[in-house]
């Protein structure tokens, strides 16, 4: 039995006050390959940063090759063999392919300082075509197509190689998610090369080219391994049910539903469809109505949400409110429009921390609150603090700061935004319970229920697939930018397993 | 040998992009030489290309700095205190009506030492003690500036060294000395951009440094560097002005910092870093050289001149930003 390449205990990630990492063990041996798996938010990423020495660690150990490592920069864990391709885009534009993939790692091509450039193209040329790629390594990064800098990416991950003597460990965040079946193959052949040296981490939705190409696969779960499956042995259904858990479904209860809803339709849109982020995307939304739009990073129905709050505008496809077809200008004119919208990203787009919760509430419709000589402060407060207690938002009072509330309060100030003034006719929430506890979620989620009840049409987006049953009316599947699948709750309420299988 | 070799895969692939890059302000630098001498018969004479090349020697130094500076998303506002500061020093060294010494040329690397320092300080201060570039910088150039009125004095140094005056004011092989010295300092700055990690991890760090962070590479470092090598290019750029006007002043850059900042952006270097060559930045100062050359000819006053100059800077930067359609793009 020898050593495993890579064994981590106890690993724990907290970001603020959430989890995001609880406690992993797992261990990689030598020249294999260990796929993991987990529904969005389950940690996988998280996990491999940690690996990787972007991130450090709250708590736990990691051992390389038998030794315990605790690293200091990204330097050390590369140092140390161990090559990261992350699933955001990390391709520098301006510079070379040649450049990218050997970024850090340039090793003899530079020497004192300058560039050989020949040997630089040379030898990631030699990186480029072990993945049967044919680009010039001397052509710009921005040149490139979406699949061509994915590749790309995977060979600045394989650029490890050249570094250290031991055998590499290559952390694969997804590194097929945007490739066609050409460039999958190639992906998973490469991995398959790979195993006679190497060991490699592969995270990715796509459960099959799991099973097929690695050794074992760990599942996560809310920050967690809740599983270790035989790649050979295990099914897809197997991972699926581990991935999501005990089919119990009672972790959220399901809200007083109306099964009448409204026949009045309030926002409808009609073979909607974006260049390389949705295709043909039809749907009608009711008064009253909450439809859950479920889908994997890179589904689209983010960007349909910043379609229909007319941040990106469609290429194609009509849109109509109250039946009157519109052509949002801007996010400016969907506020006119009566459209409300929380963006994912709450720290940066959803709330202004440095401003009270007062004026994050009321900063899309001030000119309510202007009188003859400004802005009304006092009516600004008793609106604000009739919606603190109506949200049931903890706050010490109407004017701190929002920074100083916690992660789901932000979140009700955030929803608070589009209350403040009239009722909104529509509602795009955008993940509006990423990163929040258990007690936030099902807090939040009762907000929507009410805010429906009231009348406004809601578009929910979410990560948990359990949450979206619990919320909404109707429920949407997208995958690779279709629709693929529409269940209306209250008729035939889906499994989550079925939901799962339309998504990836 | 292996320096062509290395040319040669560099450009090949590399000779297409850059010449798309600086078509615009290369398009723009004919139009104008040909607009004006087709308008005016005494523009196309030698004597005032030779003006042109004169005028346009200092700026050309600058902006190489500069393009590095603003390529890797940082500001540089220390440029005219630094020029005042370096002036001084370079004056005082070499033979004066005030000091004793008499270096002659060994001023010019001590000029350009001296900017290095400096820019250092800005670097540091930057990374360090993280100021933003725009106040760091503008804080030393201040202090540049005070530093440069304590040496000067109210009698600002006379340089009496022969040589160097006639090296700022004379020609050789029929084209201005300084515009040889510009031309060997591009040529020095398009190999430190073309060919060092200093100048290839400037794309990095401005392109997009989370990047460069998770790359492991010490941005810090480059950073430093950076503003180091633009203070040498400025010290440089001061002990050039200074040789020509036989004078160590504290006003000698006035004015020239907004037209560094000018012939960069207008070179095709985004303001938000990562793009841009030092090559573009030099076209783009000869074009504007003509620019306010050629007016006079036409008999624009120095007043029109600036106006038209901040048209043409207008027109560029809504030209560079045109192709970005995000409706949530923040422009600050």
């Amino acid at each position: 039995m020898s050593v495993a390449a890579l064994r981590v205990e106890g690993l724990c990630k907290r970001f603020g006050d959430t989890y995001a990492l609880r406690g992993v063990t797992l261990e990689v041996r030598p020249r294999e390959v260990v796929g993991l798996v987990g529904e969005n938010g389950a940690g996988k990423s998280t996990l491999l940063k940690l690996l990787a020495g972007v991130t450090r660690p709250d708590g736990g150990t990691m051992m390389v090759r038998g030794s315990a490592v605790r690293w200091r920069k990204v330097r050390d864990a590369a140092d140390a063999g161990i090559g990261i391709m992350f699933q955001e885009s990390s391709l520098v534009p301006d510079i070379t392919v040649a450049e990218n993939v050997l970024l850090a790692h340039e090793g003899s091509a530079v020497r004192l300082g300058i560039y050989r450039w020949h040997e630089l193209f040379a030898r990631a040329k030699a990186l480029l075509v072990k993945l049967g790629m044919t680009i010039s390594p001397g052509a710009d990064a921005h040149t490139l197509s979406f699949s061509e800098r994915q590749l790309v990416e995977f060979a600045k991950a394989l650029a490890v190689e050249t570094r250290t003597c031991d055998a590499p460990i290559l952390l694969l965040d997804e590194p097929t998610s945007a490739l066609d079946e050409r460039g999958v193959a190639t992906v998973l052949q490469t991995i398959e090369e790979l195993r006679t040296h190497a060991s490699v981490v592969l995270v990715s939705h796509r459960l099959e080219e799991v099973r097929r190409v690695c050794d074992r696969i760990y599942v996560m779960k809310d920050g967690s391994c809740v599983g270790e499956r035989d790649a050979r042995t295990c099914t897809v259904e197997a991972l699926q049910r581990l991935m999501i858990g005990h089919e119990t479904g009672t972790d959220f209860p399901r809200e007083a539903v109306r099964s009448q809803l409204a026949e009045t339709v309030c926002l409808e849109v009609r073979q909607l469809s974006r260049r390389d982020k949705y295709v043909d995307v039809s749907l009608a939304l009711r008064h009253g109505e909450v439809l859950g739009i479920a889908g994997a990073t890179g589904s689209g129905c983010e960007e349909l949400c910043r379609t229909l709050f007319g941040i990106v505008p469609p290429d194609s496809g009509t849109m109509l409110l109250d039946g009157r077809t519109v052509a949002l200008r801007g996010p400016s004119d969907a506020v006119a429009q009566g459209i409300g919208y929380v963006p994912a990203d709450r720290p940066r787009e959803g709330i202004i921390g440095a401003m009270s919760v007062t004026e994050n509430m009321t900063l899309a419709h001030l000119a309510q609150f202007c009188g003859r000589w400004g802005i009304d402060r006092r009516r600004e407060r008793e609106v604000a603090e009739r919606w603190i207690e109506r949200l049931r938002i903890v706050t010490p009072c109407a004017t701190t700061r929002a920074s100083d509330l916690s992660g789901g309060n932000q979140q009700k100030v955030a929803l608070a935004k589009w209350l403040v003034g009239k009722p909104p006719r529509v509602l795009i929430l955008d993940h509006p319970l990423r990163a929040l506890d258990v007690v936030a979620r099902r807090d939040i989620l009762k907000t929507i229920r009410e805010l429906a009840c009231d009348g406004a049409g809601i578009v929910v987006v979410a990560d948990a697939l359990d949450e979206l049953l619990a919320v909404s009316d109707t429920l949407i599947v997208m995958r690779d930018g279709r629709i693929s699948a529409r269940y209306s709750i209250a008729q035939d309420r889906p499994t989550r397993q079925t939901i799962l299988e339309k998504m990836i | 040998m292996a320096l062509r070799q290395a040319v040669e895969s560099r450009f090949r692939a590399g000779i297409l992009s850059m010449v798309r890059r600086t078509s615009g302000p290369l398009l723009a630098l004919f139009a104008l030489t040909i607009g004006f001498a087709v308008a005016e018969s005494q523009f196309a004479t030698l004597a005032n290309l030779r003006n042109i090349l004169d005028s346009s020697a200092v700026p050309l130094v600058l902006s190489i700095g500069m393009t590095f500076v603003i390529r890797q998303g940082s500001i540089d506002l220390s440029i005219e205190g630094l020029m005042a500061a370096c002036s001084l020093v370079f004056a005082l060294v070499v033979a004066n009506d005030r000091m004793q010494f008499d270096l002659g040329w060994l001023g010019l690397p001590i000029a350009a030492a001296l900017g290095a320092v400096f820019g250092l300080a800005n670097g540091l201060i930057v990374t360090r003690l993280r100021v933003p570039s725009f106040m760091a910088t503008l804080g030393i150039g201040s202090t540049c500036l005070g530093i440069a009125m304590l040496l000067s004095g109210d009698q600002p140094p006379l340089i009496r060294d022969p040589a160097l005056r006639h090296w700022g004011l004379g020609q050789s092989f029929g084209v201005p000395n300084l515009a040889l010295a510009a031309a060997a300092c591009l040529a020095a700055g398009f190999f430190v951009e073309q060919f060092t990690r200093l100048g290839r991890y400037s794309y990095v760090v401005g392109g997009a440094e989370s990047v460069a962070r998770l790359s492991g590479l010490n941005v810090d470092l480059y950073k430093v560097g950076v503003f180091a090598f633009a203070g040498l290019m400025t010290g440089m750029a001061a002990a050039m002005e200074s040789a020509r006007l036989g004078i160590g002043h504290v006003e000698i850059g006035a004015g020239q910092m907004l037209g560094a900042i000018t012939a960069v952006v207008i070179g095709g270097t985004s303001l938000s870093g990562g793009s841009g060559s030092v090559l573009g930045s030099a076209i783009a100062v000869l074009a504007l050289a003509v620019l306010a050359d050629g007016m006079v000819f036409v008999g624009a006053t120095p007043y029109m001149e600036k106006a038209i100059q901040g048209g043409i800077v207008l027109v560029a930067a809504i030209v560079a930003g045109w192709q970005v359609h995000d409706r949530l793009r923040v422009v600050k």
